[in-house]
């Protein structure tokens, strides 16, 4: 540290107040400060907490595939699915699931390619959640399908039957969106990880770690010839992603709005679904972060400025889904179809008026808050905005499912869906999994991206006197 | 410190700042050596620059892996649909690359990613676990806070002396051999 206090008494001209940016990573810490806390968090003891929230997690995780067994054994009948609603909490969990994910690749993918350096400090925890939120969503679709064990026919594989599986049906192009968006994000987070896991890998003290780590690492050696091509493959993949992550949400509102079902039936839908998954994503980034830059003691990587910053994508995002409610009822209006009218009228004063009026208070009204700048810096204010941002698109995506099909055409036909305990517990258990994967991806692996942090603070910059620098050009 | 022997891999040099690694670059390559290279935490900006490096070819890897998905989509939804066994919907098209656009585009984004990460990792050569680097002790402050700069002993230009010289004129600290 001496060292960095001698380089930082070297004047520099320094842009007036009101230029100045906070710094990313507050204090002026060290390079090996960065190095020692994020890697210091997946060793030494398994702190308390870490204990008190794996075992309620795990449990949950047990609960879960427990309702899946019984869903197996028994049959679909164990829903409270039936004609007319075919599709209840199943496809809402998916979607809600699929949709969290999107917000690790936009801060990954998007905001790398928008050169947003505040990306550092959240990017590596927030496509573990991506990696993780897709697992759960993977479950649901695979287990609605009844006959499980038929769930192959889903994939271009030779069968029995000499049929191939039909390529006009979105339901095929969601099976392809989601297995490609679960794989590519699954890259491209263990690209990001393979410096870090050096780091982890010449930290290791024991020689099971470091055979770990150092296997996955593949012999990394921070080589600036690697990090040339590691850098080009980064920003490739990052290229990749941006347009795979905007087409996974359109792909899964196709699974709506190519049916001829009133309320899904509707262009808006593909945009829509992307600004709320992205909400969505927020949302849940937030509530797994704010309490954790405090139990890891983070407050100087990820700061009041990340959390604000955050704030503003869930008020834009939220404004936008605002935007998509009001403009699907003016369509609906506007398009002169007696039964589109009929189905959004339902939606908003039908028996289901509870849940959509949940949706849009959490989604539309509570999300204005964050105009504020009192509210985007109160750490708590967010943390419980973030919450119901979670549950408001979980509603949402029930609205959207549930009330479009329990009134279709023909009143003889109309029904209410009540779920039953089985799909409660399913869900809740679902929270059980994303969670205890979470928790051992915290325990395991650098939760902040070491090496990216490293790149973004001014120690880092050739032409920054704290990097080195003396002033003179070369 | 040990002379260069045959089973010495190289000359390793330690910097404290990424501006002190990249002056010392400049006057590496501009001493015309070849086989030798900076090992960082990060990757540092205007380094390539200073090494005398060209951008990468990764992206050629990428374009192939693309094509190759966008192909393989199309044909394999022609096949499956059309040819092998028509399946007649609504009385549309056999074949559309309409229909069969999202399905070919999540395999143009699959295929280009794997292409891009195993393109990376060969031309990276990696995954190599046992590297002479690795073992000396120095070394793994390459991956927390300090900046080397390695020049192999096969290189034409390597003399034990001269090289050795001019990382001490460029600023580098703790030179020492790295036995293979």
């Amino acid at each position: 540290m001496d060292a960095t206090a001698d380089r930082m008494a070297v004047k520099v001209a320094a842009p007036p107040a009101e230029l100045e940016r906070e710094p990313l990573v507050l204090k002026h810490r060290s390079l090996a400060w960065v190095s020692d806390t994020v890697a210091g968090i997946a060793e030494g003891k398994t702190p308390t907490w870490w204990w008190a929230a794996f075992v309620p997690s795990f449990l949950g995780m047990l609960m879960c595939f427990l309702m899946i067994g019984y869903l197996f054994s028994t049959g679909i009948g164990v829903w409270g699915l039936n004609n007319p609603v075919g599709w209840a909490w199943d496809i809402t969990n998916f979607v809600f699931w699929i949709g969290i994910g999107h917000a690790g690749t936009l801060i990954s993918a998007v905001l790398f390619l928008l050169r947003q350096k505040w990306r550092t400090s959240i990017n590596r925890s927030a496509e573990a959640m991506t990696l993780f939120a897709v697992v759960c969503a993977m479950i649901f679709p695979a287990i609605h399908v009844g006959r499980v064990w038929l769930a192959w026919w889903l994939f271009p594989l030779p069968n029995s039957n000499g049929i191939w599986p039909q390529f006009r049906s979105p339901l095929l192009w969601d099976v392809f969106a989601v297995s490609t968006y679960g794989t590519v994000s699954l890259l491209f987070w263990y690209v990001g990880l393979i410096p870090d896991l050096a780091t982890m890998r010449d930290r290791a003290k024991s020689a099971v770690r470091k055979f770990c780590y150092g296997f996955f690492a593949l012999g990394w050696t921070g080589s600036n010839r690697h990090w040339r091509n590691y850098e080009k493959a980064y920003l490739l993949l990052a290229g990749l992603s941006t347009p795979l992550v905007l087409s996974v949400h359109s792909i899964v509102s196709f699974d709506f709005a190519v049916s001829q079902v009133p309320g899904w039936h509707t262009t808006i839908f593909p945009p829509y679904f992307v600004a709320g998954a992205i909400f969505s994503g927020f949302g849940m980034v937030l509530t797994l972060l704010i309490p954790l830059r405090t139990l890891c003691k983070l407050e100087d990587v990820i700061t009041v400025r990340h959390v604000e910053l955050m704030g503003k994508v869930i008020l834009a995002t939220g404004s936008i889904v605002g935007y998509a409610y009001g403009m699907e009822f003016f369509i609906a209006w506007y398009g002169g179809n007696p039964y589109e009218l009929y189905a959004f009228k339902n939606r908003a004063f039908g028996p289901y008026w509870w849940a959509y009026w949940t949706m849009i208070s959490c989604n539309v009204i509570s999300p204005q808050l964050f105009w504020f700048k009192k509210i985007r810096t109160n750490i708590v204010a967010v943390f419980i905005l973030s919450i119901f941002v979670n549950i408001g698109m979980w509603f949402e995506r029930f609205v959207i499912i549930v009330t479009s099909l329990h009134r279709d055409y023909l009143p003889s036909n109309w029904g209410y869906f009540k779920p039953t305990i089985v799909d409660i517990l399913t869900f809740v258990g679902s929270f059980g999994l994303f969670l205890t994967l979470f928790l051992l991806f915290i325990r395991f692996l650098p939760l902040i991206a070491i090496s990216e942090v490293k790149g973004v603070t001014p120690l880092a910059d050739p032409h920054h006197p704290l990097g080195g620098s003396k002033g003179g050009h070369h | 410190m040990s002379a260069a022997t045959s089973r010495t891999y190289g000359i390793l040099a330690e910097f404290e700042t990424p501006a002190d690694v990249m002056h010392a670059a400049e006057q590496v390559r501009d001493a015309g050596y070849k086989k030798w290279d900076v090992h960082t935490p990060f990757p540092v900006h205007g380094m390539d620059q200073a090494m005398g490096l060209k951008n990468s070819v990764v992206g050629y890897f990428t374009f192939v892996g693309g094509a190759t998905g966008l192909t393989l989509g199309m044909s394999m939804i022609w096949f499956m649909n059309k040819f092998d066994y028509a399946i007649v919907v609504g009385g549309k098209p056999l074949f559309s690359p309409l229909y069969a656009f999202p399905v070919s585009y999540e395999l143009t984004i699959l295929l280009g990613a794997f292409a891009t990460l195993f393109g990376m990792f060969a031309l990276n050569r990696l995954p190599r676990l046992h590297h002479p680097l690795l073992k000396h002790p120095r070394f793994r402050g390459a991956t927390h806070d300090k900046f080397y700069i390695v020049i192999e002993c096969v290189d034409s230009n390597y003399s034990g002396v001269e090289t050795k010289a001019l990382l001490e004129k460029a600023g580098g600290k703790h030179i020492e051999m790295v036995e293979e």
